[in-house]
């Protein structure tokens, strides 16, 4: 079996590629991309732990699920919020969304 | 059943070459394609640590609809390729920052004990199990995740309306 180790790298690895991608990028579509990276990092921690750790109850388990549910929400309204954006200013460029007013 | 050692490390090298991708290309649309090959890879791992259920909510929720989603934004929003302003002026803060949060994770992972976890054959939790679990003892939350997510719904409606003089 692969140690716990090995498993908590690859989510930590996914989880700092994503923030790299939050942190560098202007576009808000790829801002959200990485957003989903680090979501995906976070649920695949908790999926180890309650696989590892927790077999009997796998609470971990139901967590990601809530997780992925959750994330989706956010993608949709994310998206909603972008379009918007867009139609304002005639761009997905979040260093262009300065204002707090139109 | 244990998946072999090989399988594992492959598909992680692929979700993680993945997000590789994600955060060098400069073509939004193959980054969008790399966050894709990310997820279905995390789906992969997911089955390999035994955890059908949540492979397959993975895969029909991200490699399906979160990724028609994201593609579509694009659409909408007509992301053009312009290499000069997919980067803003703060990469090297960023690379920093995300390696610096690396570095400890990877400290924090390596020098931790993690009794009670070495060479125990992965249970495996039927659809059944989990199912009755979310409908029995995680009933409320359940419900409160669907209400979640129908606000979120109307929500993207409301905010995404075109307005008739706008």
């Amino acid at each position: 079996m692969i140690p716990i180790q090995q498993v908590l790298t690859i989510s930590a690895g996914l989880f700092c590629l994503g923030l790299y991608v939050v942190l560098a990028r202007r576009n808000a579509v790829l801002v959200l991309m990485g957003l989903e990276l680090m979501l995906n990092g976070v649920a695949l921690n908790f999926i180890t732990f309650a696989v590892y750790r927790d077999p009997e109850r796998f609470l971990g388990q139901i967590f990601a699920l809530f997780v992925i549910v959750v994330a989706a929400a956010e993608v949709g309204l994310a998206l909603a919020i972008i379009l918007r954006l867009y139609r304002l200013r005639r761009t997905a460029n979040v260093d262009e969304a300065n204002t707090m007013r139109w | 059943m244990i998946p072999p050692e090989w399988l594992f490390r492959g598909i992680a090298t692929l979700g993680l070459l993945g997000g590789l991708g994600l955060a060098l290309t400069r073509n939004v649309v193959h980054g969008a394609l790399f966050l894709v090959l990310a997820l279905l890879a995390v789906a992969g791992l997911y089955l390999a640590l035994a955890a059908d259920f949540v492979a397959l909510v993975q895969v029909l929720l991200y490699g399906g609809a979160v990724s028609i989603l994201i593609l579509f934004a694009m659409m909408l929003t007509q992301v053009r390729e312009e290499p000069e302003t997919t980067d803003n002026g703060q990469q090297p803060v960023a690379l920093l920052v995300s390696l610096a949060a690396f570095a400890a994770l990877a400290a924090a992972i390596n020098t931790t004990e993690w009794p009670g976890t070495t060479a125990r054959s992965l249970a495996h939790i039927d659809f059944d199990t989990i199912s009755a679990a979310l409908f029995t003892t995680w009933a409320i939350p359940f419900e409160i995740v669907s209400l979640v997510l129908l606000a979120a719904l109307i929500g993207a409606i409301v905010v995404a309306r075109q307005e008739p003089q706008e």
